[in-house]
């Protein structure tokens, strides 16, 4: 298994006591899956990707284990971190057009990344120009400020120093939601390519666009109150979803072209629990329609079908009956 | 009902303002009664400015808005407060239309003290009970609240409140769902819709086609401030005939299908940016003399205008322009 | 938490402003009701000796000429509390009305009030107060105030158009146009009370940097000529020996009370911008 997460439970600490924002997710990635990582507001999605590879406080490890090729790397010693982060794992952050020190010129801000990571600049160059090829930036750009780049080229800039060092995960964190459409579609197409072309081993790209998902993830993982609802091939969570959540969500998406005088698209009723004291059980039952006592027990994430786990009790009947 | 004639917004910029940035360029477009029409664009295309404008929280520099056959810019005081009695708007962040220091009811105070003065407050807080409910809230849920403690579905459904309070004819709906969640998002959108039924007219400006194409009649499509196709809204969606349009509608991700092969981002060098069509620079199927006069927008089809000169009026169109196989210029 | 009482919950946790506060009240007690114990005008000539350390008799002992140095110090303190409070008042006021107006209207109006601003600013304040002083020959406390607060407006004018500036493109400021508000009512009710904190820590301020510009003043000869301050204390103790003297109890006080004063009033500061600004505050 290139990526495995064993139980991941964080925590963070506010002055009125804990908000339980991730609970025991666990789940894997084979060599080369491109995983999304998608949910609303609130469900944890950016605390488990954060948790990866920056959990500083407020965040507040509380116990899990996170294996990437087959070694455990300890997510909770942010010193330890050092060695893996950049190398092992990787991230593109948020806003990753202002991640860059404006102050810096590109490639001096390269080298001194580097050195920190005991890597000497002269031996990396020659890769460095040809992914900038890859990305369509001139070599030109090591001697810019940042300042000189338009905001696609940024992205792209900052995709290329994150995946330098050829990391086995690669998180990326919203990266397209503040671009127009045209770099966006050039942004998650070049993702991939850094897949294709083994950059990176795995990718885990964090949106609440499941639409780009669609159309470069493997697998897709919905989070809901900050426990996994569903995990499955990209295929099977649009057109054939499980977990209540998952259906009522992908049915509230109006892409389809679909019109309001022809069909009328329902949303969900009602709002996520606030996770400081979350209600025991299933955190999705007080606004699923199927809710029933069972519910009150909390659902293990389990496979009901190859490659596709869910968080149900109904779905785990229905897959106990079956086989 | 409402009616923009050839408006436009200039910026002066530079030290002592000496170069003028053109957000908006001689925009000319109808909404009428009972109609939702979509102004759509990315950013820096001009829409929220034109919404803007229309609100009278910017001036045009230019050309004129007709509300009613009236120009607004002539309303002053008591002629101006009343157009807001008719016209109101509601923005993209429902965080920030929200003084956080106040309790997030104190809207419908406000316009009780402004519009509705002779309203004893025992009326004014069954009509506000009323319309909270017309747009799905509880009462007893919402009010009293500060915007902190409630979710941004709540305070844009209450941003919707205050302009029914208003009884309006007339709403500007600026990006109102793209801060929203997905669940909550289908449901103010429904909300829009229905009070559609109600003879509401509605300007939805949104980056989103999908969206637009769920809720709207007709959409116009900005590039940088300028038009460059509208019409009914299936005709748009369905052939898309301006370059740009066609690029939006092949690069936004869909559900049911996947992105074609690779479109090619095309960037020239304009030595200047003010001639010619404005979307030249980036156009795959641009020619020299693009660069040189702004093409203007002509009706191809019945309600369905394009500006490109690609495509003249009463030409034999039906077959949209073939952007496969064109020789890009430069890439970016 | 209630934003309220997560405000309150801070106030008292909070150190720099619990002791700098404290100072402060102890101060003004002293300056309050001080005046009520002394047995000697400030200025009057209480002993034929003059120069004696601190007694039971005289509690601060003697000036160079005989005067009850503490009765001098407590209506010094007085005098100390009026200029802060008048000429930081003034000052604030003035930054206040010219700073909400520049970033409120923008445009043609703010360049002009941003000019003036700047104008004042770079005015070489002593050199003005020199030539005043020059051609007259009384100088009240009052005047003292006046000056102070109307040369030290603009930095205060230019912050507060900045967070105007920023203010006013926020939504909800939008809304109360479209809810027919008039501009002063917006100003009023939707900016102001927005910059309540903000304005809190500018009096402050102002308060402290006027009580430390007039003992300057006091100090080099251009304070009030009719009545008694930290400053002149300070200026007259110099200027008649109590350095080679060593008259202590006469120079000391005065100093260690401004010092005391104006730092407490910049910790109080500092204190009320980690308890309004949530980044600041340590868990």
């Amino acid at each position: 298994m290139a990526f495995k997460v064993e139980n991941l439970t964080v925590y963070y600490q506010t002055l009125r006591g804990d908000v339980r924002a991730l609970e025991h997710a666990s789940f894997q990635l084979v060599d080369g899956e491109i995983m999304g990582l998608a949910g609303e507001s609130g469900c944890g999605k950016t605390t488990l990707g954060h948790s990866l590879i920056v959990l500083f406080p407020p965040m507040k490890y509380i116990s899990g284990r996170v294996e990437v090729d087959g070694e455990e790397i300890p997510i909770w010693d942010a010193e330890g971190m050092n060695t893996h982060r950049f190398r092992k794992i990787s991230l593109i952050p948020q806003y990753a057009m202002n991640a860059m020190n404006p102050i810096r010129k590109i490639g001096v801000m390269i080298r001194e990344l580097l050195e920190s990571r005991g890597v000497h600049y002269k031996d990396i160059l020659p890769e460095l120009k040809r992914r900038l090829d890859l990305v369509a930036l001139p070599h030109e750009v090591l001697k810019m400020y940042p300042i000189e780049l338009s905001g696609g080229m940024k992205q792209r800039m900052v995709m290329v120093i994150s995946s330098l060092l050829n990391p086995s995960l690669l998180i990326a964190d919203e990266i397209t939601s503040a671009l127009d459409v045209a770099t966006q579609k050039a942004v998650a197409e070049m993702l991939v390519e850094f897949r294709d072309r083994e950059f990176v081993k795995n990718l885990i790209v964090i949106t609440h666009d499941i639409s780009i998902l669609y159309q470069i993830a493997d697998s897709i993982l919905i989070m809901y109150a900050g426990v996994l609802a569903e995990k499955a091939p990209t295929r099977s969570i649009i057109e054939s979803p499980r977990h209540p959540y998952t259906r009522l969500l992908i049915s509230a998406l109006p892409e389809v072209g679909v019109r309001f005088a022809e069909k009328r698209l329902q949303g969900i009723p009602g709002n996520p629990p606030l996770l400081l004291n979350p209600p025991t059980g299933c955190r999705f039952r007080e606004r699923c329609p199927l809710a029933y006592e069972r519910c009150l027990e909390e659902p293990p994430f389990i496979e009901v079908e190859r490659d596709h786990f869910v968080a149900c009790w109904k779905e785990y009947e229905n897959h106990a009956q079956a086989g | 009902m409402l009616r923009l004639d050839k408006v436009s917004k200039i910026y002066r910029v530079g030290a002592f303002g000496g170069r003028a940035l053109l957000a908006v360029n001689k925009v000319s477009f109808e909404v009428h009664k009972g109609q939702v029409v979509s102004l759509i664009g990315e950013s820096g295309s001009g829409k929220s400015t034109i919404g803007k404008m229309i609100l009278r929280l910017l001036n045009a520099s230019e050309g004129k808005i007709f509300y009613n056959g009236e120009d607004i810019a002539g309303f002053e005081g008591e002629a101006l407060k009343n157009y807001y009695r008719q016209v109101q708007g509601v923005f993209q962040d429902p965080f920030s239309s929200y003084n956080p220091i106040f309790k997030a009811d104190r809207i419908f105070k406000v316009v009780h003290e402004e519009f509705f003065p002779q309203v004893s407050d025992a009326e004014w807080g069954e009509r506000v009970e009323k319309a909270l409910s017309s747009v799905g809230l509880n009462p007893a849920h919402v009010l009293n609240k500060y915007p902190h403690q409630l979710s941004g579905g709540q305070l844009q459904r209450f941003l919707i409140a205050r302009a029914l309070l208003l009884n309006i004819s007339f709403l500007v709906a600026d990006e109102i769902i793209s801060m929203l969640d997905a669940s909550t998002r289908i449901d103010v959108l429904n909300l829009l819709a229905d009070l559609k039924a109600y003879g509401l007219s509605i300007l939805f400006i949104t980056h989103d086609l999908s969206l637009a194409y769920y809720i709207s009649e007709r959409a116009v499509i900005l590039y940088k401030g300028n038009i460059v196709e509208q019409g009914a809204v299936e005709k748009i969606f369905n052939t898309p005939l301006h370059p740009y349009t066609r690029m939006l509608m092949e690069s936004v991700p869909r559900l049911d299908r996947k992105w074609e092969k690779e479109i090619t981002l095309v960037e020239r060098d304009v030595e200047n940016l003010r001639r010619g069509c404005p979307y030249y620079h980036r156009c795959p199927v641009g020619e020299k003399r693009c660069a040189v006069d702004q093409p203007p927008l002509v009706e191809v089809d019945e309600d369905h205008w394009v500006a490109c000169v690609h495509y003249e009026s009463g030409a034999d169109l039906v077959k949209p322009l073939s952007l496969a196989g064109q020789e890009p210029h430069t890439v970016v | 938490m209630k934003k309220r009482s997560e405000v309150l919950y801070f106030t008292l946790r909070n150190k720099k402003l619990l002791i700098g506060s404290g100072i402060i009240l102890f101060f003004l007690i002293l300056a309050l009701i001080g005046p009520t114990f002394t047995k000697y005008k400030p200025l009057e000539y209480a002993s034929p000796r003059g120069a004696e350390p601190p007694s039971t008799h005289f509690w601060m002992g003697t000036t160079f000429f005989g005067q009850d140095v503490f009765s001098q110090f407590v209506n010094g303190l007085r005098a100390t509390f009026v200029v802060g409070l008048l000429g930081g008042g003034l000052g604030t006021l003035v930054g206040m009305l010219i700073g909400f107006t520049a970033g409120y209207r923008g445009g043609i109006v703010d360049e002009i009030l941003n000019a003036f601003t700047n104008i004042v600013l770079v005015i070489p304040t002593l050199a003005v107060l020199l030539i005043i002083a020059a051609y007259l020959q009384v100088r009240s406390l009052l005047m003292e105030c006046l000056f102070i607060g109307l040369t030290a407006w603009p930095w205060v004018a230019r912050a507060i158009r900045a967070q105007t500036f920023s203010l006013r493109t926020r939504e909800f400021v939008d809304l109360a146009k479209l809810s027919g508000m008039k501009p002063l009512r917006i100003i009023r009710d939707e900016i102001a009370p927005n910059m309540m904190s903000y304005l809190v820590l500018v009096f402050i301020l102002q308060f402290g940097g006027a009580i430390l510009t007039a003992a300057t003043l006091d100090f080099i000869g251009l304070g009030p000529t009719n009545t008694i301050s930290l400053g002149l204390m300070m200026q007259y103790a110099v200027l008649w020996g109590a350095l080679p003297f060593g008259m202590w109890w006469w120079f000391v006080p005065p100093g260690l009370a401004i010092t005391a004063i104006v730092g407490a009033l910049y910790s109080m500061n500092v204190g009320l911008d980690e308890i309004f600004n949530p980044k600041l505050r340590e868990i």
